[in-house]
């Protein structure tokens, strides 16, 4: 998740302040992802040293502002024109575990694989009813929260998938 | 306790016998309350489809017994079956079998009218659903001129006409995009926090989302539940 990116994309808009970010950077995206204000100020200062962002004075009530500057208009102008990089596929926690229940005498693989779809389909269930529950209209909440549920969705076609397949090794078809 | 709209008690279907026989479903439990939408999930054969079959009275369970709001439907005759499933019962298919030559309000009043109510009640009770669903303007077109989206909604609103009390559906989103399946979603989901039970079988999870339970099969036994949380 680049915070970085998200932090400039807002400061587009205008000059802000760190808490004002943070909370501005929750309310798009549905409160998925919740920052600490500490994370906010530390990247602030990151952006200020590399020329991204600069000071903008202070609001009356003494906050120090934030703007984005040209170059960092340019940074965020490049975000939006790239496709996200999808890194290497971290170690996966969970395609180790039943490659490994598979074979392995005394382990049920379609056990295992049952428990955690019923995980990914009540994780679901939860992500559905936060949708539910957003006011009318908020579009970019509810786009977050489609994110996880198409994600959990592709995991439990990804276990059905696996099911199938072991039913299938199971009866000796190929 | 109240009693449940719709209970499954040990139900089983067989089909055949002997060494050819197949066990569709081998002694299922299952509760679903006024209120409630409980989805069915399972790999193809795991008895789903058969489930809501044995559920609906349009097909009968072997052994075991099912009962709606409390009345074993074995012990309904053939006429007292078919009006259990024109009066209580709503069913939604994947197939809409929306009959091309009515307009939308006349299809959606049919189950009513065969059940003996006045043509004008009927239609007044299907223009009422129509309009719930949102459908009102499109009341007096023909299935042929509706969208799929539309027509699955038309589909819908006949299931439901007449205040059933439980719908039943299968894979009732079909070939719609996912933005208009999940409408269809919002429907039954609606209409269960309105007071029906609902029982839906799909194969994508998404949609099961909208489930307060999802019961999962498999060889015609239930495995495992999942339930939602109560958010704070």
């Amino acid at each position: 998740m680049s915070v970085k990116h998200g932090l400039l994309a807002l400061l587009c808009e205008g000059p802000r302040y760190g808490y004002e970010l943070k909370s501005a950077f929750e309310a798009r995206t549905g409160t998925t992802w919740p920052l600490n204000v500490g994370q906010v100020y530390t990247t602030l200062a990151r952006l200020e040293r590399d020329g991204l962002v600069a000071r903008d004075g202070e609001d009356p009530e003494g906050h120090a502002l934030y703007r984005v500057t040209a170059t960092g208009t340019r940074e965020v102008e490049d975000w939006w024109s790239q496709a996200v990089e999808r890194e290497a596929p971290p170690r996966d926690e969970l395609a180790i575990k039943l490659a490994l229940a598979v074979g392995l005498p005394g382990v049920d693989a379609r056990d295992v694989l049952q428990r955690q779809r019923t995980a990914t389909v009540r994780a679901l269930q939860t992500h559905t009813r936060k949708k539910k529950a957003l006011p009318a209209g908020d579009t970019a909440a509810s786009l977050v929260l489609d994110a996880l549920v198409f994600a959990a969705e592709a995991e439990v076609r990804w276990l059905d998938h696996c099911e199938a397949r072991l039913s299938r090794a199971r009866n000796g078809a190929r | 306790m109240t009693t449940p709209v719709l209970e499954l008690r040990g139900a089983a279907r067989v089909h055949g016998s002997g060494t050819t026989a197949v066990h569709a479903l081998r002694g299922v439990d299952l509760q679903v309350a006024a209120g409630e939408l409980v989805a069915v999930m399972g790999p193809s054969g795991s008895g789903k489809s058969t489930l809501l079959a044995i559920a609906g009275g349009l097909d009968t369970a072997t052994s075991g017994e099912v009962l709606v709001e409390g009345v074993p439907l074995s012990g309904l005759d053939g006429s007292g079956l078919a009006q259990l499933r024109r009066r209580a019962v709503g069913y939604v298919f994947q197939e809409l079998n929306l009959l091309p030559a009515l307009t939308a309000v006349e299809n959606v009043a049919l189950p009513l009218e065969l059940d003996g109510t006045r043509a004008r009640d009927a239609r007044t009770a299907a223009l009422r659903v129509l309009d719930e669903l949102g459908m009102s303007g499109l009341a007096g077109r023909f299935p042929d001129d509706l969208s799929g989206g539309e027509q699955q909604r038309v589909a819908i609103a006949r299931a439901l006409v007449g205040e059933r009390r439980l719908v039943l559906a299968d894979e009732p989103t079909g070939a719609l995009d996912s933005v208009t399946g999940e409408g269809v979603l919002e429907l039954l989901r609606g209409r269960c926090d309105a007071g029906a039970a609902c029982v839906l079988v799909t194969h994508e999870a998404r949609l099961a989302g909208w489930a307060d339970r999802v019961v999962f099969l498999r060889d015609g036994l239930v495995v495992d539940e999942a339930r939602a949380e109560v958010l704070a």
